[in-house]
């Protein structure tokens, strides 16, 4: 489509209106961003950019990859600080914008013709930015998830020598390896003999689940340490049994509150002065 | 993401097998079904979710409102996938029978977790799994 000749001219261009031009460009991809980079980094950044532009667009192959390069690394950085799509894009699309308004002062109806195969090469290099940004944001996110998945599987002590382990959400075999080595080293720590896994928050428990729970109390009773699963809601404990699963002799309790008497009442310990039952 | 019902949506990965559940849960809901019922649907399309993308390769899930016996109202859902195809349907459906390293109760568990079930299985060409669910 492009031939050579349009190439060059619109490169003149580029290379003889580099100031005004590129000033320009700072200033409306300025606006777009509203403040949060200082017109100077902008500047550098983009003066940055003008050059690889031109020489990529003068068919400098390696200038190409550079530019990409240079692009990608612009993106990434805006959408890790937060910036929304349109405002990274749009730093990149003001450069079309920045050119014709040049161009148009001058009435060169070449000029005009050749700037759409320069408005298709800006197009693409807007349309780079943008999967580099929703990739680096799918990171993010990404990142997020893993971090919540730390975040969420809490061991906490109800009493001495008693752990507590309140599961909520969803139990897949990623954070029930999560829960097993955090409850495993929090055993070590503290020297627990008994550990409470409450699943009051775990909305289905099906045979994956189950699997999961049970390898997670049976590693715990290899350290010598009696497991108590608790909060077993009506809805789900019909549903175990007609799913068939079995917990064996693991001790199974309906509310929180039981299990830890349970313990309680296991490792010798009286509560007294609460209300009769 | 949530899809109306009727829509199929994709099973390709773990967390697609978490965004089942809550759609299944939600058509449960709005079916009129009891807590232990919705329960129950949402364990069996769990299993069969999760059998889906682990046996079959992926596939994709349908949920639909539907009216059974008596003109009861319900959830009906149709898992399907395109994978290796289940070789001994009756095997694969007897209690503690797994091919991977689970327990084995996952499909037949399915099976009694649910009202109406259908499962058609071609060696090659893939399995389609269908259940449903009727208020009482």
């Amino acid at each position: 489509m492009t031939d050579g000749a349009a190439e060059t001219r619109i490169t003149d261009l580029l290379r003889s209106w580099r100031e005004p031009v590129l000033d320009r460009w700072v200033e409306l991809a300025f606006d777009a961003v509203g403040g949060r980079v200082t017109e100077r980094e902008l500047r550098t950044e983009l003066s940055e950019l003008y050059e690889l532009v031109e020489r990529a667009f003068g068919d400098d192959g390696a200038a190409m990859g550079e530019l990409r390069a240079t692009l990608a690394e612009l993106s990434r950085g805006r959408a890790r600080n937060g910036f929304s799509p349109s405002e990274t894009a749009v730093g990149v699309f003001a450069l079309k914008q920045a050119l014709y308004e040049r161009i148009r002062t001058t009435r060169d109806q070449r000029a005009y013709n050749d700037l759409i195969d320069f408005t298709s090469f800006v197009d693409e290099l807007g349309l780079a930015t943008f999967e580099t940004y929703a990739a680096t944001r799918e990171q993010v996110i990404a990142d997020q998830s893993e971090q919540l998945l730390e975040l969420s599987t809490p061991v906490v002590k109800l009493w001495d020598g008693i752990l507590g382990v309140p599961l909520v959400g969803t139990l897949d075999s990623a954070r029930t390896q999560v829960v097993m080595e955090t409850l495993l080293e929090a055993l070590v720590d503290t020297g627990s003999r008994f550990a409470v896994i409450d699943i009051t928050g775990v909305a289905a428990v099906d045979t994956e689940v189950a699997q999961h729970l049970m390898k997670t109390v049976m590693a715990a009773r290899l350290m010598g340490t009696q497991c108590v699963i608790s909060g077993i809601r009506p809805q789900i404990a019909q549903t175990i049994v007609t799913l068939g699963i079995e917990f064996g002799d693991i001790a199974t309790k309906a509310t929180l509150a039981d299990a830890l008497k349970y313990a309680l009442d296991r490792s010798g310990v009286r509560v007294t002065g609460g209300p009769e039952d | 993401m949530t899809a109306p019902p009727g829509d199929e949506v994709p099973i390709a990965s773990n967390d697609d097998v978490v965004r089942v559940r809550q759609l299944v849960r939600t058509a449960a809901a709005a079916a009129g079904l009891s807590l232990v019922d919705q329960t129950k649907l949402v364990t069996a399309a769990s299993e069969l979710a999760r059998n889906t993308y682990a046996h079959g390769g992926g596939g994709t899930m349908r949920v639909e409102r539907a009216t059974g016996e008596e003109g009861r109202p319900g959830v009906r859902i149709v898992f399907a996938d395109a994978g290796p195809g289940i070789a001994d349907v009756e095997q694969a459906l007897s209690e503690g029978w797994s091919s991977g390293t689970g327990l084995g109760l996952g499909l037949s568990g399915a099976r009694r977790l649910s009202d109406e079930f259908d499962l058609r299985s071609e060696a090659g060409k893939g399995t389609t799994v269908t259940v449903a669910k009727w208020a009482r």
